[in-house]
């Protein structure tokens, strides 16, 4: 037990002395190190939220508007077949999760079901392409026809949703300009934007929780609000109603002429007339000879851009708009016309997000909690230090250089591997100091009673070590269990703490096992003692 | 020069007094799920939803009465406002609003309009909607259960079923005394309080498992001796090192708790109940077990060739 090979030893100190290297560059400013010569290490330690500040959202896409989407496509695309197919219905409406209508022939029933085939065709599903989902079941009960939409395609509805969340999230995130945000999938129908550094988070909250669905209304023909609002709207007419809080609600057609996703750009800009904030954008070309011809044919009509089901303005077209770009005067802030412009730009979200959980953390609070954490584990670590000193003597000085560098390692490992420290995190650390102890504590112990039984001094240490070895793995091993359900079943910066305590029992292995019997083979080769001084 | 802190040849008759401390405990036990099901946890907003914003006073200390007053108009249902940390530091906790996951928004920004954002500097906002918090309840109890099961996978795995069983009577002694502790101080239970029980679970474990470690090895030295007397010279010959790890251990912990921040005091203050009630659940639970499920008679007389011995 007390003879060591060569490459043992080299490999000993080599781990030492790269722990070392690697934890260097913690002790320094960021600033500081990045003006260090290039073949220095520069990374150092991750830290999480709550540490240095920012904020922590996690949003839900909503299953419901996405089946809502869903329903309003499909009752368009049954209505479409049925019209250019010339036959006849009532009842054409969706209910829960479906859409029914009754046949006024029920002897079409069968061609109808031929007819509406297409709809129920498997979509492709999953990054590997080997499911294929359909999303869309129908059935008949006599003249009555329903098409259900299944669980298996509402959920892969929701995984592209997801999906396309993440990057139209990126986007506008990327816009405010903030520093490493990270935008991640969560389960199966959430997202976790963390953007660090962020103190106040309205705007963030504004920009992320707005879907962003912008679409462009020619005003209804015929009919006006207030009979519409005492009766029913003009066939495929709907009311809107006003973003603005002082404007009434119009009447327009309810198929949009053209949406977000025809624009190319959109910025924010100051009208030259008012020095009102404004959005101009540009349509794309496709966009933009639709939105020509619109304006040319429908001169005198309004005009209502709709933004997530209510209108920001409804101008009455003046003149012809040929060049594919345009602008909005809303009752704009200079901000709000800004976050327009983003959010445009962007584009809009598949499904309403909403905010379930939010943790923002101010800088000032993390770093008192920094500073409170090294103290703490200052003040611990040097009781500590005495205390095994006042017990084992010199071997309690053998203990604490393996302390020392326990915790060096423990360091490089979380540098290393960038896992994020987290204020449960230092907890884990300083725990791990105190618990750390516990394997040298072991072996000491094992040590004293070999060398009681009259075993030589040499005899009682290798006996006393490789007794130890056992009860050693076997005590943090079970620790190690319970780092992992931790882990596994933490979040943020609970995580954090299963983190460093399950790297705290690697290095503390290592160190007790490794490192103290270096010391005390080395201790012993030169002094050759006749008794253990513990 | 070094001292012991236990003297040699200690020989406390610790079964004996277990006959005490086992059914002490199982009161202590009952006490517990007692009140735990008739007052309660105080739960945080990670299980029971809502938000929680700590303000620092831009202008020293804190006045918790005008930050009450401030807040009474508008109407945001059960609210407390608690000092927190340093004398400059206040905790609002607000329930959670009626109707769903954006009205919890609504009542940070009516806070913050309220308050606003020159006298008061907004130190942590946390927001657990309605959805969320049974979620954060689920998977904090599954990760006790897991981590329950894998140690007595392990322990039987490594030992004899006896064993497990000891050390699972134990942690849930260490799990139901921590609750207990939980409910008559009233400090609040949130996510890093799972993560203390947790914690709580290992160091508990790491100091069963030493003790079981030597209860199996004299039990393969000495084949003639009782189990009572075999457990007691084990937790004499451990007792230094028992006493030592558990005075370290407090020794962080106790600079965790003084120095280490308002944020993570409730979680130190389980933590060192736990180092407790840990360290005395091994000898008084845990060991009595082993003369209880009769570890001893036929079993180990036995040579156990097939086994692995670990510690010797």
């Amino acid at each position: 037990m007390l003879y060591f090979a060569r490459w043992k030893i080299v490999l000993i100190i080599l781990v030492l002395v790269a722990g070392v290297i690697v934890t260097l560059p913690n002790l320094f400013s960021a600033a500081t190190v990045q003006a260090w010569p290039s073949f220095m290490p520069k990374r150092q330690i991750v830290l999480g939220l709550d540490l240095r500040g920012g904020a922590h959202l996690l949003l839900q896409v909503e299953r419901d508007s996405l089946v809502k989407d869903r329903l309003q496509t499909l009752v368009g695309d049954v209505r479409q077949t049925l019209r250019d197919e010339r036959i006849g219905y009532r009842n054409l409406r969706s209910r829960g999760e479906s859409v029914t209508f009754t046949l006024r022939e029920p002897s079409e029933a069968d061609r109808v079901m031929q007819l509406l085939r297409p709809l129920t065709n498997p979509v492709q599903s999953g990054l590997f392409g080997q499911g294929s989902v359909s999303e869309v079941e129908v059935s008949r009960d006599g003249a009555q026809v329903t098409l259900n939409l299944t669980e298996a395609g509402l959920e892969e509805r929701t995984r592209s949703a997801v999906e396309q969340s993440l990057s139209v999230l990126g986007r506008r995130i990327n816009a405010l300009g903030t520093t490493e945000p990270t935008i991640q999938r969560e389960g199966d129908d959430r997202i976790l934007v963390q953007v660090p550094g962020l103190e106040d988070t309205s705007r963030l909250k504004e920009i992320l929780g707005q879907t962003a669905k912008m679409t462009f209304h020619l005003e209804c023909p015929e009919g006006d609000v207030v009979s519409a609002q005492q009766g029913r709207p003009p066939a495929g007419c709907e009311i809107v109603e006003p973003a603005d809080p002082n404007d009434g609600p119009v009447l327009v057609e309810s198929r949009a002429r053209l949406s977000g996703d025809d624009l190319v750009d959109a910025q924010p800009a100051f009208d030259q007339q008012t020095n009102t904030p404004i959005v101009t954008f540009r349509f794309n070309s496709r966009g933009g000879s639709i939105f020509g011809q619109l304006t040319q044919q429908n001169v005198g009509r309004r005009f209502a851009v709709v933004l997530d089901n209510k209108y920001i303005t409804a101008p009455v077209i003046r003149s012809p708009i040929l060049g594919g770009s345009g602008q909005i005067e809303g009752n704009f802030t200079v901000e709000s016309a800004q976050n327009l412009a983003v959010l445009l730009r962007a584009g809009a979200l598949p499904a309403d997000l909403t905010i379930v959980e939010e943790r923002t953390v101010g800088p000032s609070l993390g770093r008192d909690s920094i500073a409170a954490g090294e103290i703490a584990a200052l003040i611990g670590t040097a009781g500590v230090v005495v205390f095994m000193v006042l017990v084992y003597g010199l071997f309690g000085v053998f203990a604490n250089f393996a302390l020392i560098c326990n915790i060096v390692l423990l360091l490089a490992l979380l540098t290393l591997l960038q896992a994020t420290l987290t204020l449960p995190g230092i907890a884990g650390i300083v725990l791990t100091v105190g618990m750390a102890v516990d394997a040298n504590v072991l072996i000491f112990e094992r040590i004293r009673e070999e060398a009681k039984l009259g075993r030589s001094a040499i005899n009682a240490i290798e006996a006393g070590f490789s007794r130890a070895l056992g009860t050693i793995l076997d005590a943090n091993i079970t620790t190690l269990i319970a780092a992992f359900a931790l882990f596994a079943l933490g979040s943020g910066p609970i995580r954090g703490f299963a983190v460093t305590l399950a790297l705290g029992i690697l290095t503390t292995v290592f160190t007790a096992f490794v490192l103290t019997r270096f010391i005390v083979a080395v201790w012993v080769r030169s002094q050759r003692p006749k008794t253990v001084p513990i | 020069m070094p001292f012991r802190i236990v003297p040699d040849d200690t020989t406390v008759p610790f079964m004996r007094f277990a006959r005490w401390g086992f059914p002490a405990s199982v009161v202590a036990m009952v006490a517990s799920l007692v009140l735990f099901f008739v007052v309660g946890l105080n739960l945080g907003i990670d299980f029971r939803g809502g938000t929680l914003i700590e303000v620092q006073s831009q202008s020293g200390a804190v006045d918790i009465g005008s930050i009450r007053q401030t807040l009474q108009p508008l109407e945001l249902g059960d609210f407390e406002v608690q000092g927190f940390g340093s004398g400059n530091e206040a905790v609002i906790r607000i329930a959670t609003q009626p109707g769903g996951d954006e009205a919890q928004q609504a009542a940070v920004q009516k806070v913050q309009d309220a308050l606003g954002f020159d006298a008061y500097n907004y130190r942590r906002v946390e927001v657990v909607g309605p959805r969320v918090s049974g979620e954060l309840a689920e998977t904090g109890t599954i990760a006790v259960l897991v981590t329950l099961v894998g140690v007595l996978l392990y322990i039987w795995f490594r030992f004899e079923w006896q064993f497990a069983i000891g050390a699972i009577a134990s942690l849930l002694h260490d799990v139901i005394l921590t609750i207990g502790f939980f409910t008559i101080t009233q400090i609040e239970f949130n996510l890093s309080s799972i993560a203390a029980i947790l914690t709580i679970v290992g160091y508990s474990l790491n100091d069963t498992v030493v003790i079981f470690d030597r209860v199996r090895e004299m039990l393969r030295k000495f084949k003639q001796t009782p189990i009572r007397g075999i457990i007691d010279l084990s937790v004499n010959q451990t007792l230094s090192r028992t006493l030592l790890t558990s005075l370290t251990t407090l020794i962080a912990l106790a600079a965790l708790f003084f120095f280490g921040g308002a944020v993570i005091r409730s979680f130190t203050a389980a933590m060192i109940w736990g180092v407790f009630i840990g360290t005395y659940s091994t000898v008084f639970i845990a060991a009595p077990m082993l003369i209880f499920f009769n570890l001893r008679p036929e079993k180990v007389a036995a040579p156990e060739a097939a086994k692995k011995p670990a510690a010797s």
